[in-house]
């Protein structure tokens, strides 16, 4: 069993946890996921390690409260276990000096990078970070990512705080200016990488995207995960989950990812009508 | 034996095979000669004693049968229902020289069910266990087995497990009409019971390395992670919606029970027209699994014929008594999708069997201009695994040999790694229950001569 240390609340659709996993703790490195299983009746899904305490013995995860698995998370309390926590799972983000590195986040990303941007300065890059969400509410751990990169640039959708737009649009001034990167790394829903993706290819800047298949083992036992990269098919729990951009089928894999969505409602709508109180019978 | 009728079994998840009664236990146990020299013992790779069973059985001693099983074999249960007996101790049975021989494996489930049933005072005497610390890797059958043997030595054992459930095929890939989960949760309670530590969600050589192991105070380390890395036949379309390896179906629908959904959380695919790829017991399994779930037609399709499957001929003919259809010498090349990305059918290929290949069976060739179509919304790949590279990956100067099995000694284990052993699926590539729990009882041994010899 994982305890719960500490929880709270980061936006009305999104959680962080510090949750006790010592070997877990001692051995994660940035781009790491974990593989969780709420209760008995749960499934299995992957989250990305944000931070971890190795001394302490936790790891730190943050979750967007999008269906059944997410929400049955987000309504834990500190005390509370879950059930199975395995990990640390996919290889670790590659870091070498590259000179300078932009990196990209979108949504619940913007937790995913935060390792990574540590890990990538740790290395010797001057590291800039560039995240969206679609309202001020919506902004999460900006104090911890101004003061892990170089630069911060924030955007929102409907310009309630940052810039107005998107994540590929400061990339995109960033090039116009000359400041061309000489790495970018981006991770957040399938169109945003698909779109930086798109944007760097012409410039040939080397685009590393985390790619977020749908999972079941994270062990390279069921290929549920599998993805096409530069026409080969890989898993992306253990050969990634970090691809270069510019060879990633996105097409392929945003179907892959709405392969259970009527189930998704289904499963969803029944967990709530139960955390509601109501009495859920076949 | 008796069994569930077929137009009913497909409509529920019990298992198909009822077992024996005491009675015909006994009058099936009458039929043993209790040969002298025992020829039905060499087929069995977990030395069972079988005519001292039986002979228990015969005299009503039912518990008595069930502890002689255990003393060689941990999980008598689970073998007596998926072990190919009929290549194993059954094949040399001298009753099969002129007719059928005895039932061994049916016999051994009813002792095993028997025991399971009216469990006896279990206050045996435990071996004290003050041995030196031995580290097993996948609790699978091959693992559980070098688990169980090393703790009767009086090793201390701890098993690492990367899945939240123990049992590694037997939980999430054979399905429950055939080893109910139940069973498999007793038998490897057993073992947990004889004082082996059993740690999950540990995926080795991620959550913890070989070298930390040793560190750890583990004196030997026994790898048994199978052969879990489902393989694709790399043609266009097989990424598609709907289209499955066999090991992710079945783990949904076994070990994550998606058959329950949305009782349970995990969802998955019901075809209306379902497609197996493949002739082995996987395929089998799939496709029973589908009629089970629902669907309305199931095809295996297979490139060569019948008389070449691999799967057991039991397996072949339960299939089709549930109404499976079989499409022999036929190869899938392309399968076809909707505007959505799901598969709507597949372009196949005639074959025709030509010269033998190196495996003995005759070699399936395309017939040239035979390409046609077949509709399905279901397609389940099961042309078989691969070694799981994940721990073989993480531990420099393991030797692998073919396919990336773990190149070992077949007598002992050993790898080419001082104090690492391995066997199963993981040093065979995909084999059968039977012959991973030999390996794990042949590197038990091996690890207490290694342990000794080390000690002296
Ligand atoms: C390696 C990896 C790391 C991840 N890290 C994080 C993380 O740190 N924080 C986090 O909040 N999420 C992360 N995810 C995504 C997370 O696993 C899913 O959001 C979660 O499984 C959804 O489960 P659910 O039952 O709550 O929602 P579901 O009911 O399964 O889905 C709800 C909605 O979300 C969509 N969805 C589900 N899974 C995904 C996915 N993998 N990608 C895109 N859309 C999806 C569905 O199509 C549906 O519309 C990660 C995914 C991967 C593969
Ligand atoms: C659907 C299906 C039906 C079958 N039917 C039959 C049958 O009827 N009769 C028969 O004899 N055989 C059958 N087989 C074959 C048989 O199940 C296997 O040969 C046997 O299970 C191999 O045992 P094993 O212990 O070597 O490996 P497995 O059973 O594969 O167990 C390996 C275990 O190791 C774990 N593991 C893997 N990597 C790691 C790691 N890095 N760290 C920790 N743990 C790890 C896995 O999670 C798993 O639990 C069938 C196989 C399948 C897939
Ligand atoms: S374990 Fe298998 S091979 Fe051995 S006696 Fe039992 S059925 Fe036969
Ligand atoms: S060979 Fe057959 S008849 Fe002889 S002891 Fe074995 S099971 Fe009995
Ligand atoms: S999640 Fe099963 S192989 Fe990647």
């Amino acid at each position: 069993m994982y305890r719960i240390i500490e929880k709270k609340k980061l936006t009305p659709e999104s959680v962080f946890l510090r949750v006790e996993a010592p070997r877990i703790a001692r051995r994660r490195r940035a781009g790491q996921f974990v593989i969780l299983r709420i209760d008995e009746t749960g499934e299995r899904f992957p989250l990305t390690i944000v931070d971890s305490d190795p001394e302490e013995g936790t790891i730190t995860l943050v979750a967007q409260e999008v269906g059944t698995s997410t929400k049955k998370l987000g309504r834990l309390k500190e005390g509370d276990s879950i059930l199975d926590v395995t990990g640390p799972l996919g290889h670790p983000t590659e870091a070498e000096n590259w000179g300078r590195v932009a990196c990209l986040a979108g949504g619940i990303g913007v937790a995913e990078v935060l390792p990574v941007v540590k890990e990538i300065r740790a290395a010797g890059n001057f590291t800039q970070a560039i995240i969206g969400a679609r309202n001020q509410d919506l902004v999460i751990l900006e104090d911890e990512l101004r003061e892990a990169a170089n630069e911060l640039y924030i955007t929102t959708d409907d310009g309630s705080y940052g810039r107005h737009g998107l994540v590929t649009e400061v990339l995109h001034d960033l090039i116009n200016d000359g400041a061309i990167p000489d790495r970018v790394y981006a991770i957040g829903p399938l169109p945003m990488m698909r779109a930086v993706a798109d944007l760097t290819r012409p410039y040939d800047i080397p685009t590393i995207v985390s790619l977020n298949a749908l999972m079941v083992d994270g062990t390279g036992m069921c290929g549920s995960c599998r993805v096409t990269v530069g026409g080969e098919t890989k898993f992306t729990c253990v050969d990634g989950p970090d691809f270069d951009g510019h060879q990633v089928d996105f097409e392929e894999l945003g179907k892959r990812q709405k392969i259970y969505i009527p189930q998704e409602k289904c499963s969803l709508e029944r967990f709530e009508l139960s955390a509601s109180g109501a009495n859920v019978k076949e | 034996m008796a069994e569930q009728r077929p137009e009913e079994r497909i409509h529920n998840s019990n298992e198909v095979p009822y077992g024996f009664t005491p009675e015909q236990a006994q009058l099936e146990a009458e039929r043993c000669l209790q040969c002298k020299n025992a020829p039905c013992m060499k087929g069995c790779p977990v030395e069972v004693d079988i005519p001292a069973f039986i002979q228990l059985i015969k005299e009503g001693d039912f518990s008595g049968a069930a502890r002689k099983l255990k003393e060689t074999n941990s999980l008598p249960a689970v073998c007596g229902r998926v072990c190919p007996q009929e290549d194993q101790c059954e094949e040399v049975c001298v009753l099969g020289i002129k007719g059928d021989p005895v039932a061994i494996g049916t016999l051994e489930r009813f002792a095993a069910d028997w025991e399971m049933e009216h469990p006896a005072d279990s206050s045996s005497s435990l071996p004290a266990q003050e041995k030196a610390k031995v580290a097993v890797i996948g609790a699978g059958p091959a693992g559980l087995t070098a688990a169980a043997d090393l703790a009767r030595f009086g090793y201390r054992v701890t098993i690492f497990e990367a899945l939240h459930q123990p049992g590694g095929v037997l939980s999430y890939g054979i399905p429950e009409f055939r080893l109910p989960k139940k069973i498999v949760n007793l038998e490897v309670k057993n073992v947990t019971n004889m004082g082996v530590d059993l740690q999950l969600n540990q995926v080795a050589g991620s959550t913890i390395t070989i070298d930390e192991l040793f560190q750890d105070g583990f004196r030997a380390i026994f790898i048994g992670t199978g052969a879990g890395l489902p393989r694709f036949m790399g043609i266009p379309g097989e990424n598609l919606n709907g289209v499955y390896s066999a090991n992710e179906y079945l783990t949904r629908v076994n070990l994550m029970k998606a058959y329950l959904f949305p009782e349970y959380d995990t969802p998955v695919i019901m075809g209306k027209k379902v497609c197996v790829i493949g002739g082995g017991n996987v395929a089998m399994d799939s496709a029973r699994t589908a009629l089970r779930l629902g669907a309305e037609e199931v095809t295996i399709v297979y490139r060569r014929t019948r008389k070449e499957a691999p799967a057991r001929a039991e397996e072949i003919h339960h299939a089709g008594e549930e109404g499976v259809i079989f499409k022999f010498l036929t190869l899938p090349i392309r399968y076809l999708e909707d505007d959505a990305g799901w598969v709507i059918g597949m372009e196949a290929l005639e074959m025709e069997l030509g010269e033998p290949d190196e495996s003995g069976r005759r070699r399936p060739l395309p017939i040239e201009g035979s390409e046609f179509m077949i509709d399905c919304d279901l397609v389940v790949v099961a042309i078989g695994n691969s070694p799981n590279p994940l721990l073989p990956r993480a531990t420099p100067g393991l030797k692998l040999g073919w396919k990336g099995i773990i190149e070992t000694d077949h007598e002992t284990g050993r790898t080419s790694l001082p104090g690492i052993f391995a066997g199963g699926d993981i040093a065979t590539g995909a084999a059968t229950v039977i012959e991973a729990m030999g390996a794990g009882k042949r590197a038990a041994r091996g690890i207490d001569n290694y342990l000794m010899s080390k000690s002296e």
